[in-house]
């Protein structure tokens, strides 16, 4: 277990490093937009990453309504906090390329725009729910409120998608069109930031799960004080 | 009892204590109007300004004034520990939920039907669309918030500062309604587009989120 982590850690800062060297020299200029498009293989991993760590939320919730297993518990947690995390990055990045390219910083009829930060604010209300529930049953409490947010997704991916046939923005300049050097970059990046997910999933993980152990032993110790 | 039975005896006590007390309306309603006032003298607009802005400040008036009515839906069963006592009853969770919803529901409605008058003529509002299509809008559009609402009060139930907690669960889940509502309302009174698909969207988000309410409502109803 301890090894495992080491070589992680390991593993995440070299292909941390490799990433940053390959975004910043080897990936090619973008042509129209110059050297403002690198910022792509920060903001584009953050995404696929946040995106997989709410899914992993999703369905741990669900497992944990079913099961009542502690561990999917924690898991649901840990990934909705680290997923906040590159939720954010996303956010912040974003209009960073926006403001030089687009000419502003926000375009409040973008599908991919709005649908992360209608996201973001859902998973930032499930953490808050969770800290300040007084219930007994928080899990429960906030597994359910994970499936409401995981619900309401693709109801506002629908309804912006709607609005922007009607209204249209810019579209964000990835797709098909990709130089594959640029590509390779990209997916470059994203292990390093699954890899970096990861850590910080395990490192949270085990926090949480000895933080429990020790409410749980002074609990019981507690207890047996009042009995002698 | 049926469920029926256990749903319209808890309608009935619902709507007899609001009757008698008028707690929710009154609150609703002067806010409503508060909200009305504040937003006309800040913007003061034109015919066909208030024709584009009209439709966010309608709903969004609504949704703050709805959400006073929800804070109280569960507080007051909290007094004497009636939840508690409906909670050991052998009576299942989801008629209590569908009974508050619809209390909430009606109380909404009222709150609507007052308010709509004052905002015609507030901001001299006069439909281009058809406007008979305001009513599955305004029906769809408060079943929404209503059924969420009802949902996520009870879940702020077992929060501290619980006040607080309700528009903060229930204001981004509630982000596509809202944006249906909104422009369903609009592209009614600006008579540009069809607000077809916005009501399909309405009704779509009304499903899903009750079928999910009814679904979970019993493990929020347990969690103490």
């Amino acid at each position: 277990m301890k090894r495992g982590f080491t070589i992680l850690a390991f593993v995440t800062a070299v292909l941390l490093c490799f990433a940053l060297y390959e975004a910043l020299i080897v990936a090619p200029t973008e042509q129209t937009m110059g050297n403002v498009q690198r910022i792509f293989y920060y903001h584009v991993p953050s995404a696929w990453t946040a995106f997989l760590l709410f899914l992993i939320n999703f369905v741990s919730s669900i497992v944990y309504l079913i099961r009542r297993n502690t561990k999917a518990d924690i898991l649901a947690l840990v990934t909705a906090e680290v997923g906040v995390v590159f939720c954010t990055v996303v956010l912040i990045t974003g209009p960073i390329w926006a403001r030089p390219v687009w000419g502003i910083w926000w375009a409040p009829g973008d599908i991919r725009l709005t649908t992360t930060l209608v996201l973001w604010l859902i998973y930032i209300s499930y953490l808050v729910v969770r800290r300040f529930s007084t219930s007994g049953k928080t899990p429960v409490i906030a597994a359910v409120v994970a499936i409401f947010g995981a619900l309401d997704v693709p109801l506002v991916y629908f309804s912006i998608w709607f609005f922007r046939t009607q209204h249209p923005s810019p579209v964000i300049g990835d797709g098909g069109a990709l130089d594959p050097r640029m590509a390779h970059v990209l997916l470059i990046n994203w292990a390093a930031f699954l890899c970096l997910g990861w850590l910080f999933c395990w490192t949270r993980y085990r926090l949480e799960f000895l933080k429990r152990e020790v409410e749980e032993a002074q609990a019981l110790e507690s207890l047996m004080e009042v009995r002698r | 009892m049926s469920f029926l039975g256990i749903t319209s005896a808890t309608l009935a006590k619902d709507i007899r204590l609001e009757w008698r007390s008028k707690d929710a309306i009154n609150a609703m309603l002067f806010f409503a109007l508060l909200v009305v006032v504040i937003f006309s003298f800040a913007f003061d607009p034109t015919a066909e300004e208030s024709r584009r802005i009209a439709g966010g400040l309608i709903w969004v008036a609504f949704l703050f004034a709805a959400v006073v009515a929800l804070n109280q839906t569960w507080a007051r069963e909290l007094r004497n520990q009636v939840l508690d006592a409906y909670r050991v009853s052998p009576a299942p969770a989801n008629p209590l939920f569908l009974a508050k919803a619809f209390g909430n529901f009606i109380f909404v409605c009222a709150l609507e039907a007052l308010m709509t008058p004052l905002f015609i003529a507030f901001y001299k509002l006069r439909a281009l669309g058809p406007a008979w299509e305001l009513a599955p809008i305004a029906l769809l559009g408060t079943w929404a918030l209503v059924v969420n609402g009802t949902f996520f009060a009870a879940i702020s139930l077992r929060t501290r500062s619980r006040e607080i907690m309700l528009p903060l669960l229930l204001f981004p889940v509630s982000i596509p309604a809202l944006l249906g509502m909104v422009n369903a309302t609009t592209s009614v009174l600006s008579g540009d587009e069809p607000a077809r698909f916005w009501i399909a969207l309405l009704l779509a988000y009304d499903v899903v989120f009750t079928t999910a309410c009814l679904l979970l409502f019993e493990l929020v109803l347990e969690a103490e």
